[in-house]
């Protein structure tokens, strides 16, 4: 540390969304010619560090610092002027727009007030030449480039901003391993420039091979700064996890190996995302699907509900093979099929329709009575539901969008039980929703895996996994790396192997 | 691939409709009687013109993301007005001209600062604004009539060298002095960013909110120049709902024949220019066949469907099927 002056300081910074907490009291330094890692797990509040820290969003509370004088970035653009630029996980590209223009967006190098394409281009060459790219052509549209050209594309798009704090978050999350070398040179030479680098990675690895400070995150809370080799990778575990699992979950039954196979997998491929995953699930079995973000987790939901095209390998239910060509197929299995989509409110509600309707929406074949649809037992259908998963909606005519978020996610919930699935795949149904609701959720899922059904739960948040999952499988570039089976599911076991590194009994093995 | 062929993939819309116009418009003049002649050059070229004017400027809020349903009563508010205001000597004629442009552009601009920052769905703020625009026009004409400067309209309707039709130079000047530069400017740049991911285009520091803006008055001087070249034609002005509607309705079809996607973020004004002229071609090749021109619309509707589905061919090669919903 030899500028006294860090690049970028965070000074009591608080971020809320409404009443929940993102962010609390953070302090956080960082400085030029230095490669900073921010650690944490998912939720952990590094994304709304780097929102704050690149304009994208401003902080509840506390000061921002860059080069030791105090600003208030309203928009990406302001951050951009100071200095700081940010590689984003959601790639910020344009799709219709060539790679030359991508490139330049902010700042296209003009001649006579108008864009100069020809030394816009020679610029893109000399930028796509630097990140290991020249296979890419600069008149290519973004949309034609597969996602790991679009990632290099979106680094190559930073540099070309000069930035005096480089802010990479997940950015190597696409990339292959040459890509990813490509990165750890540049990053290094930036560095050498003198170029204060943020860098947040869940691979440990990368952390080990770049960093030479770090910074844990947990819960919205700094944890502690490191330099580099001050703490083993364990330690580092311990930290990112070390809170009591604060969730009360229903007891789970001893495990059951010898369950009665209900879906079986087999040899599942999907383009990039799902690599030969082959699993059974048995009949009454709490399922978990493990590991980071983004690891093909919700991919292998989708393809089991018949919603991706060109999947192949094999599904089964009870042994009799299930077509993966849409979610009506799916449904018409012989346990039928049930999805618990991600995103309630695009793909679970019809927001402006009534509590009633949504809950009826899947099982209306069901309620047919000639040409209409039976309206006695639809309302005895509907008020059981809603008895039964406890529904608070004051008015079941209301539209359901009035609900709050626990109230609409069991809604979602309900609309699938209503079609009595023998197999329900749940999406990470917990996201955003209040403690107590969460707690009825867990023993409803118990309730209906005692009743036979087989649950597939995919969730991002791994005390989740251990307290109501028999079983998990965690993921890890689209492929099943390591199955927990019963008392294995542990937190250390989970992230250990959601990062992929070896847990100290394997390596004693 | 060489540039080249990046450059004629990136404008093969436009090079479809030019190619649909150059086929259509070589069949009508080799069964049209007198072939072709300044003569006929020049009536063609006076019709094409005006919706090719409303087409381009349909095309900007659309490349936004957005949609303009007020064009056609600018066009109309811009004749009724020209109808009164362009008038008297040649000098006083052209003061009138820029008057009619200055309130067409008013008009895009309100529509654009409803948009921009009231929030408002552009169809619907555009279809309110279009029925005070076309209220606005009825007040200033209740009744067909009214003059033009004679000298100006002749020249505009004429020939130039007694061989090209005035109205196409009139269109090329406004390509190569409003669109070309406008293309390749920060702003305009920021209206393909803009329409084909407004998120990430806010992310990456682009003016998002001027140049919609922009967009949207823009559309509204080539709406304005639109109804002033048709008051040069006709010369009166006449409040016409009927004409109003057609031209905001043929102007989307052009744009989407010009190969623009109503999706935003892709597409050109010069393909507008050609969509409407394939458009206009129709009701030619009618007239040399000796057709009802009752068939036009079926014609009109024919053509529009296969430039669509020339544009959906990519719901081939989607893998998500959540993908088609988007």
């Amino acid at each position: 540390m030899f500028d006294p002056t860090p690049l970028l300081e965070l000074k009591g910074v608080s971020k809320r969304y409404g009443g929940i907490a993102a962010l609390t009291e953070v302090d956080f330094k960082a400085y030029a010619g230095e490669i900073h890692a921010v650690l944490g797990e998912n939720g952990a509040g590094k994304s709304t560090l780097i929102k704050i820290a690149s304009g994208v969003t401003d902080a509840t509370e506390g000061e921002v610092l860059v080069e030791g004088k105090r600003v208030n970035f309203h928009s990406p653009t302001d951050a951009m002027r100071a200095g700081v630029v940010c590689v984003f996980q959601e790639l910020s590209l344009l799709p219709d727009m060539a790679v030359a223009d991508n490139l330049s967006i902010a700042t296209p190098p003009l001649r006579g007030g108008l864009i100069d394409a020809k030394a816009q281009r020679a610029r893109a060459v000399e930028l796509l030449e630097r990140v290991g790219c020249e296979d890419v052509h600069p008149l290519e549209l973004v949309k034609n480039l597969p996602l790991s050209r679009r990632q290099m594309v979106e680094i190559a798009k930073a540099l070309a901003k000069k930035p005096k704090l480089l802010i990479l978050d997940e950015a190597t999350s696409a990339l292959t391993a040459k890509d990813v070398e490509r990165i750890y040179l540049i990053i290094r030479e930036l560095r050498a420039e003198g170029v204060g680098i943020l860098y947040v990675s869940h691979r440990m690895h990368e952390i080990e091979a770049l960093a030479d400070i770090a910074t844990v995150f947990r819960n919205g809370r700094k944890i502690e700064t490191f330099r580099k080799g001050e703490r083993s990778v364990h330690e580092i575990i311990q930290m990112m996890i070390g809170r009591e699992v604060s969730h009360h979950y229903p007891a789970k039954p001893p495990f059951d190996a010898n369950r009665t196979p209900a879906l079986t997998v087999s040899g599942l491929n999907w383009g990039r995302e799902i690599n030969d995953v082959s699993f059974t699930a048995g009949k009454g079995e709490i399922l978990g699907l493990g590991g980071l973000d983004g690891q093909g987790q919700r991919e292998l939901l989708l393809a089991l509900f018949g919603v991706l095209k060109g999947v192949s390998g094999s599904v089964s239910v009870e042994d009799v093979p299930m077509p993966l060509s849409g979610p009506r197929h799916a449904m018409k299995a012989k346990l039928p099929v049930a999805l618990i989509p991600e995103d309630r409110k695009v793909e679970g509600l019809m927001l402006p329709m009534s509590v009633r309707d949504n809950l009826t929406l899947a099982s209306l074949s069901q309620l047919r009575s000639g040409f209409g649809i039976d309206s006695r037992r639809e309302g005895e259908a509907v008020d059981r539901m809603v008895q039964r998963m406890q529904i608070k909606a004051p008015d079941l005519a209301a539209p359901v969008a009035t609900l709050s978020g626990g109230n609409q996610q069991k809604v979602v919930l309900a609309k699938w039980l209503m079609t009595e699935p023998g197999i329900i795949l749940l999406n990470d149904p917990t996201r955003g929703i209040d403690v107590g609701t969460k707690q009825e959720l867990y023993k409803l899922l118990r309730s209906l895996a005692a009743e036979g059904r087989t649950i597939i739960f995919y969730s991002t948040d791994y005390a989740e996994l251990i307290g109501s999952c028999d079983r998990v499988l965690i993921l890890y570039g689209g492929r099943i790396t390591r199955e927990l089976k019963g008392d294995e599911c542990t937190e250390h076991n989970i992230v250990a192997s959601s990062l992929n590194v070896e847990t100290e009994a394997e390596k004693a093995a | 691939m060489n540039n080249w062929r990046y450059h004629f993939s990136h404008n093969l819309g436009t090079w479809t409709a030019v190619g649909l116009f150059v086929l259509m418009f070589t069949i009508y003049i080799s069964n049209h009687e007198a072939g072709l002649n300044p003569a006929v050059a020049t009536t063609a070229a006076n019709k094409a013109v005006l919706l090719a004017l409303v087409a381009i400027a349909q095309t900007l809020p659309v490349l936004t993301r957005g949609l303009d349903l007020s064009v056609g009563m600018v066009f109309v508010m811009a004749n009724c007005l020209a109808s009164v205001i362009v008038v008297g000597t040649v000098g006083e004629g052209l003061l009138g001209c820029v008057g009619v442009l200055a309130v067409g552009m008013l008009a895009g601009f309100i529509n654009g600062a409803i948009v921009v920052w009231g929030r408002l769905q552009p169809i619907i703020t555009t279809l309110a604004t279009g029925a005070i625009y076309y209220g606005i026009a009825l007040w200033i004409r209740p009744s067909p009539g009214g003059d033009v400067q004679t000298d100006i309209a002749d020249f505009v309707t004429g020939q130039a060298f007694d061989v090209i039709p005035m109205a196409l130079i009139v269109l090329l000047i406004v390509v190569l002095v409003v669109w070309i530069p406008y293309r390749s400017s920060v702003l305009g740049r920021a209206t393909y960013a803009v329409g084909s991911n407004e998120q990430a285009a806010y992310m990456s520091g682009v003016p998002v909110q001027r140049a919609k803006l922009l967009a949207y008055t823009l559309a509204g001087f080539f709406a304005a120049l639109g109804g002033l070249i048709l008051t040069f034609n006709t010369y009166s002005g006449e409040a016409s709902s009927p004409i109003g509607g057609t031209y905001t309705l043929n102007s989307i079809a052009a744009v989407v024949i010009g190969g623009t996607s109503l999706f935003g973020g892709w597409g050109s004004a010069i393909g507008s220019i050609f969509g409407a002229f394939v458009l206009r071609t129709i009701e030619d090749l009618l007239f040399v066949f000796d057709l009802p021109p009752l068939w036009q619309p079926l014609f009109q509707g024919v053509v529009l469907l296969v430039a669509v589905s020339l544009g959906a061919i990519r719901v081939f090669r989607i893998r998500n099927r959540l993908e088609l919903f988007t």
